[in-house]
């Protein structure tokens, strides 16, 4: 029975555009080719791009999820007075699934990458019957790449299923902040008067409230509700497999309410400057209706803002989420992501000896992330921009 | 006398993906104490690249590859770089073109001014205040006590360039580098800076390398100078000598590139081409291709600089009498046909009004406070009239501000006139909505100033071009406009192979012929031109105005020409508008109006304009 969330359908439109994206490159469509023949050509990019289309993989695989039907004992399988079969609150994913034997084994609390041995001394009782504090062994020794945690989860496995919050966060947010700052920011910029006036009083009011005491607010009234991980109880379907209250979902809303006013501001500026260029004049001295100027000579020219844009707000996000999560207003503590990592790392960086490995699993993942997203923002800006074409004609 | 500046053999590359550029190649010159020495040529020749390397300042990727730079007794090329900033600003100072972008606005007039004194003179802050009050008192700005404590955005572009080029001699340095230090003025400040410069070299005995693509300013203030071309100097004199005598190709097609009303009806010579970039020089002499006397040997044999007569040195073929001898190398060949002189069209002053202007007026509000109560009006259009026939050409002429630019705008309703009536082909349309005026749009177009800011960078030559078409044509097909299209792009001297480019794969004529295009292909009758011709090189502008010609006399178009160069008017236009202040001081035919004027600021603005008195029309 599969479930899908509300946030899948981000991941889902992700791989929606990459498939248009391959497909108009074999179409030939001129912007795409471009893109694509720009970044072929330059190897660190390409790699780049690789590491990218594996956390996409991942968090795709980690967003087909189904559950599946309870087994008697018998090994028959279960269900309802009515016929119906009953099926496990259980929704493991296709990662899930994949990853098993790092997900089950478990150790009793926290071990150091690739140790034999737990991290704390417990009392053991030896064959011979006598007792001594000593590091016990593990159930699975040298098989904990980046070590367990407190209750013995694999790191490795917390962080791989952080990717998918991270990528729906940075994503997610970013692809709602476009449209509204785009539209918002155009429309100011190149009319000015009224509407100019009506949008710069909404972006001013929503700015001046801090973005944290915003985001409290609404996740305390959208988000409490939701469906936070863990067990997927009937409470939280519709349709039978849809859960449409997804916290994750709202957190990357009211993410994107709040922070698409930056943008706006800087597009209606460059919006204000293109408008008086010559060419915008000589399309309206040629009668081109505004649409179309705003179409062809304004948007295509604010894009590198929005590029540059996007590939910063990326990381601030991934990490905004973190500091949410650590406010106990994130991503809820059963549904895997660095910013829970991170923030249960605070304490056991506090301790004595320090654990450093949950920290540092989330840094490498989310590092992993951020960097080459950025490296491929700027290839595809640069890409975007004809001036920049080395080997131009003469 | 002695040498202030001894530069040999001066070689400066740079690398770019295509190879490596020689950008300036071997270049020689002297400048004697207190004599002004002009580098004139046209941009991407190297004279800036050459007055750089003086001053040490040259941009990143450049390098000096060979050669030596003496300034005074030193060679600066040899110096560490502690020593080459103790020199900066000591012996060797420069002016920048753009007033408006070379002072710090956050700094008042004197903090920048002390600044430079202090930085190399060890005295105290009082006396350099003193030595800075002194030194705007002699760049003739009034006032000097209170322009002290001035910000620079309080002053005009003259005076800013005046503050410039005081704290450029601040030192009394012994020579001057002044990088077209009034390209960016109006034509009644050029001339005062000039003189101000002439004045102050004699004050303080100072040499002054002028670099300007200016020719006639040269005429009247260098002693001496050096025509470059390609990297190389192609010609050299004292300034008098080579106006009266000019004798490399270049120089002569230089010379008769520049409009004036002696070569009205006449097509200008225009140099065929553009220049190549640095790594694509030819191997010879760096003008072949281009040069209306090319010989044989000419591509591949480089001329030496010779001293022809006493001061004029030279590099050219057409003077060697060894390589003339010489049949198989200097047989001429016809690299370009040679353009003809076929008149262009004929002054027409009749014929019906095409365009009608009654008291047009465009006020801008200024507000205050928080309500954005309107406290006066900014008049920048004040009630004009003017009337335009069809086929004929009216120049509207002033110095920047005066409101020229708002009123061609205004005329064809690209911004709103606040009062007055706009008749164009027998329609009212001053307040005509936008839907309605549509159709009249295709007969009125306009061409702007600047060749890189009016074409969009992300569209192609092709998607420009038709822009206009799809929007006012709507009727024709995809096939038909591709037609249109191809038509204008050779009518404007575009060839259709150009027609995936990008706008910034054109060179700046090139560029000018494609917004050309743009408003051409929908069939004006009216096009404006502002300033379309004013960003450009001599030999460039005298293509476009050459094109504009024939395709006025082609289509029968009235032209508006908004313009300060009063040159091109008086080969251009017909009849010219003096505007000053919003208004129009004074209205007549070219002829009535240059002869004899009769507004004072007429009289200022003609006397102003420096002319070349020489005719240079004789040879080639």
């Amino acid at each position: 029975m599969p479930v899908v969330l509300a946030t899948d359908l981000i991941i889902y439109a992700l791989f929606g555009m990459v498939v248009w994206f391959i497909l108009s490159v074999r179409r030939g469509a001129t912007i795409p080719v471009r893109i694509w023949s720009h970044i072929k050509t330059r190897k660190g990019v390409v790699v780049c791009l690789l590491v990218l289309s594996l956390y996409a993989l991942v968090a795709l695989a980690d967003s087909i999820r189904w559950r599946d039907p309870i087994l008697k004992e018998d090994g028959t399988i279960a269900t309802t007075p009515e016929g119906e079969t009953i099926y496990s609150p259980h929704a493991l994913s296709l990662l899930d699934r994949v990853l098993t034997p790092l997900r089950e084994r478990t150790e009793k609390t926290f071990s150091a990458p690739l140790a034999t041995h737990l991290y704390v001394k417990e009392t053991l009782e030896l064959p011979d019957g006598t007792r001594v504090r000593d590091y016990p062994p593990l159930k699975y020794p040298g098989t904990h790449l980046l070590g367990t945690d407190k209750v013995g989860n694999d790191v490795l496995y917390l962080a791989i299923k952080g990717i998918r919050t991270g990528v729906i966060i940075g994503t997610g947010t970013t692809l709602l902040i476009i449209p509204f700052a785009l539209l918002f920011g155009v429309l100011a910029g190149y009319f000015g008067g009224i509407i100019d006036d009506i949008i710069q009083y909404i972006y001013t009011t929503l700015s001046s409230i801090p973005a944290v005491l915003l985001i409290v607010a609404f996740m305390l009234i959208f988000g409490t509700e939701g469906y936070q991980g863990g067990l997927v109880t009937d409470e939280y379907l519709l349709w039978g497999f849809f859960v449409p209250t997804d916290r994750l979902f709202w957190l990357c809303v009211i993410m994107g309410i709040t922070s698409w006013t930056d943008l706006c501001r800087l597009i209606r500026g460059e919006t204000l400057k293109l408008r008086e260029m010559d060419y915008v004049l000589s399309a309206r001295a040629l009668g081109v209706g505004s649409l179309r100027i705003i179409g062809r000579h304004i948007v295509p020219n604010v894009m590198h803002i929005v590029l540059i844009t996007f590939v910063l707000q990326f990381s601030g996000l991934v990490l905004a989420e973190a500091i949410l999560s650590y406010l106990g207003i994130g991503v809820g503590p059963e549904m895997g992501s660095w910013g829970n990592m991170i923030n249960t790392a605070r304490l056991e960086l506090s301790r004595e000896p320090v654990v450093w490995w949950n920290l540092f699993g989330a840094f490498i993942f989310m590092f992993g992330l951020v960097l080459p997203a950025n490296i491929v923002g700027d290839a595809v800006r640069d890409a975007l921009d004809p001036r920049l074409k080395v080997h131009g004609r003469i | 006398m002695d040498r202030v500046l001894e530069v040999k053999d001066l070689r400066v590359c740079f690398d770019t993906p295509h190879g490596v550029a020689k950008a300036v190649d071997g270049v020689s010159f002297h400048i004697e104490r207190g004599e002004i020495f002009a580098l004139v040529g046209e941009s991407g020749c190297g004279k800036t690249l050459t007055a750089l390397s003086v001053i040490q300042l040259l941009p990143e990727g450049a390098r000096v590859g060979s050669g030596s730079i003496v300034l005074s007794g030193r060679d600066i090329l040899k110096l560490d770089e502690y020593e080459k900033r103790t020199l900066r600003g000591d012996r060797v100072s420069m002016v920048f073109q753009e007033p408006m972008t070379s002072l710090n606005p956050v700094f008042t007039i004197g903090e920048q001014i002390v600044e430079t004194i202090l930085a190399h003179r060890d005295v105290s802050k009082k006396d350099a205040k003193d030595m800075a009050v002194e030194l705007l008192r002699k760049v003739r700005l009034p006032r000097p006590e209170a322009l002290f404590d001035e910000y620079p955005h309080r002053l005009s572009g003259g005076m800013r360039q005046r503050v410039m080029i005081a704290i450029a001699i601040a030192l009394k340095p012994d020579l001057l580098i002044a990088d077209e230090p009034t390209t960016a003025l109006d034509v009644t400040v050029q001339e005062e800076i000039l003189r101000l410069l002439g004045e102050l070299k004699e004050e303080f005995n100072t040499s002054v390398l002028l670099i300007t693509h200016n020719l006639a300013l040269v005429y009247r203030n260098a002693q001496r100078v050096a025509v470059m071309y390609g990297g190389n100097i192609v010609e050299s004199a004292p300034s008098k000598e080579l106006f009266k005598n000019p004798m490399h190709p270049y120089t002569w097609q230089l010379l008769r590139a520049v409009p004036d009303i002696k070569r009205r009806g006449r097509r200008l010579t225009s140099i065929p081409g553009v220049v190549p970039p640095a790594y694509m020089f030819p191997e010879g002499c760096r003008f072949s291709g281009r040069c209306p006397r090319e010989m044989k040997g000419c591509n591949t044999i480089k001329p030496e600089l010779k001293e022809i007569e006493r001061g004029h040195i030279l590099s050219c073929h057409l003077y060697n009498d060894e390589f003339l001898k010489d049949k198989e190398l200097s047989t001429p060949i016809v690299a370009q046909k040679p353009e003809e002189e076929r008149p262009a069209t004929e002054g027409r002053t009749e014929g019906a009004p095409i365009l009608e202007v009654k008291g047009l007026k465009c006020y801008y509000p200024v507000r205050k406070g928080v309500f954005k109560r309107v406290v006066g009006y900014v008049k920048a259009v004040d009630g004009i009239e003017l009337t335009i026939k069809e086929g004929s050409t009216v120049a509207l002429v002033g110095e920047s501000g005066c409101g020229k630019t708002t009123a061609g705008k205004a005329i064809i309703r690209l911004l709103e006139p606040t009062d007055g009536k706009i008749m164009f082909m027998g329609k009212d349309i001053t307040h005509l909505p936008e839907r309605e005026l549509k159709p009249l749009r295709r007969k009125m177009q306009i061409v702007f100033q600047d060749p890189y800011s009016s074409l969009n960078p992300r569209l192609t030559a092709h998607q420009i071009v038709e822009e206009g078409l799809s929007a006012l044509m709507p009727e024709i097909d995809a096939k038909e406009r591709l037609e249109k299209i191809k038509r204008v792009f050779r009518l404007v001297g575009l060839t259709e192979d150009m027609l995936g480019r990008y706008p910034h794969e054109f060179s700046g004529g090139q560029r000018q012929r494609l917004s050309i295009a743009r408003a051409l292909v929908v069939e004006p009758r009216f096009i404006v031109c502002d300033e379309a011709t004013s960003a450009l090189d001599v030999s460039v502008q005298a293509q476009i105005l050459n094109l504009l010609k024939s395709i006025q006399k082609e289509f029968s178009i009235a032209l508006l020409f908004i313009t300060h160069d009063l040159g091109v008017v008086e080969y251009m236009a017909d009849e010219v508008a003096v505007m000053k202040d919003g208004r129009i001081v004074e209205y007549g035919t070219v002829e009535e109006l240059l002869t004899n004027p009769q507004h004072p600021y007429t009289k200022t603005l003609l006397s102003c304009v420096p002319k070349i008195d020489v005719d240079v029309a004789g040879e080639g």
